[in-house]
């Protein structure tokens, strides 16, 4: 079975634009009816909610705008962590250091920390810049270690940036021109409060300006969705150019690929610094639609539920990613608190009901379905482990490498056969040479069939 | 011309130690730590030894990571949640025995005979079950996805500690008297330094753990089993040792060791909180690289030095740098020298 | 001869490996003409692949120097400053290569295995892949049309969309000869080429090999076992054992070295020859 027949869940990875442009042929128009749907949705929710169709969204958990918004720069940092991890195969546990940095940079130049206003629209890309920045910093240490080193590394930054943001709201140096004191880089423990949103001076049914924030959902999702399409083209035009290839080769086979030419440590560290610039992005909309930024909420459990998100959709898949971002964030903030609502109450219930066990009645009466969110992710991570490692959305060949399919008899010895007869004719033809003479005698015999490899 | 080729090698570290020795003296009170300690010797020797007890429970720990690692080359996540269990069992165990702060001497002793081995026994048994269950049908794939699987266990086992204990920490009654045995009042004095009965309990648990453990790898046949193992998985099977056995038992010793680490942690700090086991772990793992990944006792060195150095900075920096200070550690070692501190010693041990 | 003289396209001297207390190469001075196909054979163990990853920059001497086309690629260099070639600077300077044991990116279709080899001959900057300008795609154009000859010189057309995983042997063989060929290199080394194939698919690769460097102007560098081929397109061979150079000369002058003959009969290794 070739690519060229495979189910159209498989995809060409083919370089010229052309070749790109005929398989997403049926692909294309289900993007732009999703998206459809989805501005739409976001448009009307609160009309819908309260409406006619009242009945049906109470009772099936629907995802409010703020839950898309969240499932969308969760989609971004997916996007981001995939290139790291998906593409170029390294297995980076610390993204979150990268997060903090685009948000961070948005909190210094866009808030009242400093006084300085820049407008959103010029900060995002500084977020990005400093972002890359970053994670060609951190990506650097960890060029020469083996994968679970370079987990732990990347884990180890993803540690300490949060520790560092929390704690630099008091720096004091005094070495040659830099004279600092009492400076406040990051707003320590209590973060930055309030935070400049994106603003766009058109007058409307909106006021006289267009807020990009929480106070206007519907807008800020529309930014947040632009800029997952925009992450999402940029992506896929990485994946099918040179450097896609390169990423996939050091993936599969590093020492190949250095020496079929590629210089691992500039195409490592790109990936790093591509990858951590989607952070750029999303760490600017996260800050300034939340207009605010506070420390705890930069931490290990980010790491690794967008690690989870590829995992669940498919390393290296872009579709998958996206899919297991949405997946993930709205079974946190759609659907199991829907479901809490439902078992709740009838749980604790029984906990006051039942006799005095020790443990068990108390965490009955106290049952929250939401506080076992990370039981969940563990359960997905490993059931995915175990069952399907490919994830949802997968890569075509990961499947195929997975589960070990292999070589077919049949297709190996008949393609010896063919391609040896065609082969030593042209090959004659090529060398000009008699073949009964160049060589001895021996050599000559046909291949008996059945005798390949 | 070029300095360095003139001194040779040993001659330039003997110059940057004089560097680095008059560093120390000229500026001593303004170096943390250093300037601290040399102006109370007193107080920093209990600082340092009060680290050293605490080290020893993070080498119990430590050489669980280190074991797995030598055998399997995974880095096992839920080592420290595994810890933690223990000492939430220890915890239910208080409980449920009745003890207080009022019970008397004898029974406290009983119930810490009996809870001890029972604690091992029920961690390592989990921990060998996660092996069975979750990490042996996952060895033939890539490496990648037994770390997955591992993040993914250390989740389910944290979700276990809420439920066993709640989402806060809870306390144990405080069962260890808090007498010197060394120092004013104890037994003996020795300057101004004070050990204090909970801190001889560390020793009485963790010590005999330790040289067990290495009397076990050194000298019986399941220990060079797991040695072997540990160097060539293949050729040891093809030795005719049963892999998966010493899998597993490496599994169960380093669930029994992190159960009895878990335990004594409970009864030190008297407390037990499911969050325990992420910076327990954490800077146990560290310990484990530090020393040399896969050797006994670079984690046991690894767990002590780091232990004193945690001491150290709480004291005389401030704990809320203490991750960057252990994290800090792990980086650099990891990307300067990767096979820790008694790297030389590697091919030797498990 | 010199190393400076233009026949000589790579020239070896005194190139020496040691791992740890282990001498795996000793003081090899070794020359390849260019335009030549030269063999390098030895017993198992002798040190042929440890000598040709040195080449290429995945082992750093441990003395000696590699020269490669007037440039020093490992080692003291005429001024005396000390050159570490990587691989992926090793490539670009002209020396492709295969492995002993296939490394193909076994994911990758087999088209795209070709194009990764011709990653250092393409130009375009990453960033011009987002925007996609008119010279990126005409030069992915040239690229794929550049591969797909490849492909159809190795008898391949047909499997382009494979993944290389799924390729038969002797296809994955030829595979990644065409990925070494698609780095443009001067210098061609091939580890055991004809390893596993059988004798028909032996014949074949033979006559190629010599077509390479007929057409193409390809040096040929070949770690082989087989001594039908080596004795078959050979113009000079050196042989290697424990590291060390014992002969060097036509395939008849060494064939009938009896150090040669020792060497291998000596530990039962098999000739086929």
């Amino acid at each position: 079975m070739t690519a060229q027949n495979m189910p159209s869940g498989g995809r060409l990875r083919m370089a010229g634009f052309r070749e790109r442009l005929a398989d997403p042929k049926s692909q294309v128009p289900i993007l732009v009816v999703l998206i459809v749907i989805a501005v739409l949705y976001a448009a009307f929710y609160n009309d819908l909610r309260q409406g006619v169709l009242r009945p049906i969204f109470e009772a099936l958990p629907f995802p409010s705008t703020n839950v898309l918004i969240v499932m969308c720069y969760y989609g971004i940092l997916a996007l981001g962590l995939n290139i790291v991890v998906g593409f170029a195969g390294l297995l980076d546990l610390g993204y979150v250091a990268f997060y903090v940095f685009g948000a961070y940079t948005t909190a210094f130049l866009a808030s009242p920390l400093h006084d300085l206003h820049v407008p959103w629209w010029i900060v995002v890309w500084v977020a990005v810049g400093i972002a890359a920045l970053a994670g060609v910093l951190l990506g650097a240490p960890t060029l020469r270690l083996r994968g679970d080193y370079l987990a732990i590394v990347t884990l180890g930054f993803g540690q300490i940036l949060p520790v560092l943001a929390r704690n630099l709201d008091n720096i004091n140096v005094d070495i040659g021109p830099i004279h600092l004191v009492d400076f406040n880089l990051t707003g320590g423990n209590i973060g930055v409060n309030p935070m400049d949103p994106p603003i766009l001076p058109i007058a409307g049914p909106w006021g006289d300006e267009l807020i990009f924030s929480n106070s206007n959902p519907v807008a800020a999702f529309y930014l947040v969705l632009v800029l997952l399409l925009l992450s999402f083209a940029i992506c896929v035009r990485l994946r099918d150019s040179r450097l896609g290839r390169a990423w996939m080769a050091i993936r599969e086979d590093e020492t190949a690929a250095a020496s079929m030419g590629i210089n691992t440590v500039s195409t490592k560290l790109l990936a790093f610094g591509l990858g951590a610039s989607f952070s750029g992005f999303t760490g600017a909309f996260f800050g300034a639609y939340s207009t605010a930024i506070f420390p705890e909420s930069f931490n290990f459990a980010v790491s690794i539920s967008i690690l989870i998100m590829i995992v669940l959709g498919g390393m290296g898949s872009l579709r998958g990613v996206v899919l297991g971002a949405f997946v993930i964030r709205y079974l946190s903030d759609a659907l199991l608190p829907y479901l809490g609502s439902f078992v709740d109450e009838p749980i604790r219930g029984l906990g006051n009901a039942l006799p005095d066990i020790p443990i068990l009645t108390q965490r009955l009466q106290e049952f929250h379905l939401t506080s076992y969110n990370f039981l969940l992710y563990g359960l997905i991570l490993i059931l995915m482990m175990l069952y399907r490692p490919e994830g949802l959305l997968p890569v075509a060949t990961r499947k195929a490498e997975l589960h070990g399919l292999g070589i077919s008899e049949e297709v190996s010895l008949g393609t010896s056969d063919e391609v040896a007869e065609a082969a030593t004719d042209e090959a004659a033809e090529l060398q000009e040479i008699d073949l009964d003479e160049g060589l001895e005698p021996t050599t000559g015999e046909p291949k008996q069939p059945g005798a390949g490899p | 011309m070029n300095l360095g080729a003139l001194l040779g090698r040993r001659r330039r570290q003997l110059v940057f130690l004089a560097v680095l020795v008059g560093i120390l003296i000229a500026f001593r009170p303004s170096i943390p730590i250093w300037g601290g300690c040399t102006d109370n010797l007193n107080v920093c020797l209990n600082v340092v030894s009060i680290g050293l007890f605490q080290g020893m429970i993070v080498a119990l720990i430590a050489i669980g990571y280190t074991l797995v690692y030598g055998i399997l080359q995974l880095i096992n996540f839920a080592n420290g949640d595994v810890f933690m269990l223990g000492s939430v069992i220890t915890l239910i165990g208080v409980e449920v025995a009745g003890l207080t702060s009022d019970s008397s001497a004898g029974s406290i002793l009983i119930v810490f005979a009996l809870l001890l081995p029972f604690t091992m026994v029920v961690t390592a048994l989990l921990n060998a079950s996660i092996e069975r269950v979750i990490y042996r049908p996952l060895r033939r794939a890539p490496t990648v996805a037994t770390l997955i699987a591992a993040i993914g266990m250390s989740f389910i086992l944290q979700n276990i500690g809420i439920l066993l204990n709640g989402p806060s920490p809870v306390s144990l009654p405080s069962l260890l008297p808090k007498d010197n045995v060394i120092g004013q009042g104890g037994l003996f004095e020795f300057g101004a330094l004070e050990i204090k009965t909970s801190h001889i309990f560390v020793v009485l648990v963790t010590l005999p753990l330790l040289i067990g453990l290495s009397w076990f790898v050194r000298s019986t046949r399941q220990g060079k089993a797991m040695r072997a193992t540990a160097q060539d998985r293949d050729a040891a099977g093809l030795m005719g040792i049963d892999v998966n056995r010493t899998i597993s038992l490496t599994f169960l010793i380093a669930g029994a060791l992190a159960g009895g680490a878990g335990l004594v942690v409970a009864l030190y700090n008297g407390q037990a909180w499911w969050f325990y086991g992420t910076p327990f772990g954490l800077l146990a793992f560290t310990a484990a690289v530090f020393g040399g990944i896969g050797n006994l006792a670079g984690a046991t060195l690894g767990g002590i030095v780091l232990g004193i150095l945690i001491s150290l900075n709480a004291y005389y920096i401030d704990t809320r740098w203490q991750d960057i200070i252990v994290f800090g550690i792990l980086v650099l070692v990891l990307v300067f020298r990767p096979t820790g501190l008694l790297a030389a010693k590697l091919s030797e041990r498990a | 001869m010199t190393a400076a003289s233009p026949d000589l396209l790579l020239s070896a001297r005194g190139v020496t490996k040691r791992f740890g207390g282990l001498l795996a190469v000793s003081n090899v001075d070794f020359d390849i003409p260019r335009g030549s196909i030269v063999s390098l054979i030895g017993p198992n163990g002798a040190g042929k692949t440890t000598f040709f990853n040195m080449i290429t920059g995945l082992y750093t001497p441990s003395d000696g120097s590699i020269t490669f086309d007037g440039k020093t690629l490992q080692g003291r260099n005429g001024g005396g400053k000390f050159v570490l070639s990587k691989p992926h600077e090793v490539v670009r300077a002209g020396i492709g290569r295969t492995f002993q044991n296939i490394r193909l990116f076994g994911n990758m279709t087999a088209l795209e295995n070709v194009l990764v080899g011709l990653h250092h001959t393409l130009k375009g900057h990453w960033w011009e892949a987002v925007y996609r300008p008119k010279s990126l795609l005409r030069e992915e154009e040239r690229a794929l049309a550049r591969a797909r000859e490849l492909l159809g010189l190795m008898r391949l057309g047909k499997r382009e969309n494979d993944y290389a995983r799924n390729l038969p042997y002797g296809d994955q063989r030829r595979l990644e000869i065409a990925r070494a060929l698609a780095t443009d290199c001067k210098l061609l080394l091939l580890d055991e080429p004809t390893a596993g194939m059988n004798p028909n698919e032996t014949l074949e690769l033979t006559a190629f090999v010599r077509g390479l460097r007929d057409r193409l102007n390809v040096t040929i560098l070949l770690i082989e076992h087989d001594m039908k081929v080596v004795m078959g397109i050979s113009e000079r061979v050196t042989v290697l054992d424990h590291g060390e150079k014992i002969a060097e000369g036509t395939p008849q002058e060494v064939r009938a070295n009896p150090q040669v003959i020792e060497a291998y009969l000596g530990r039962g290794a098999a000739g086929h020859g």
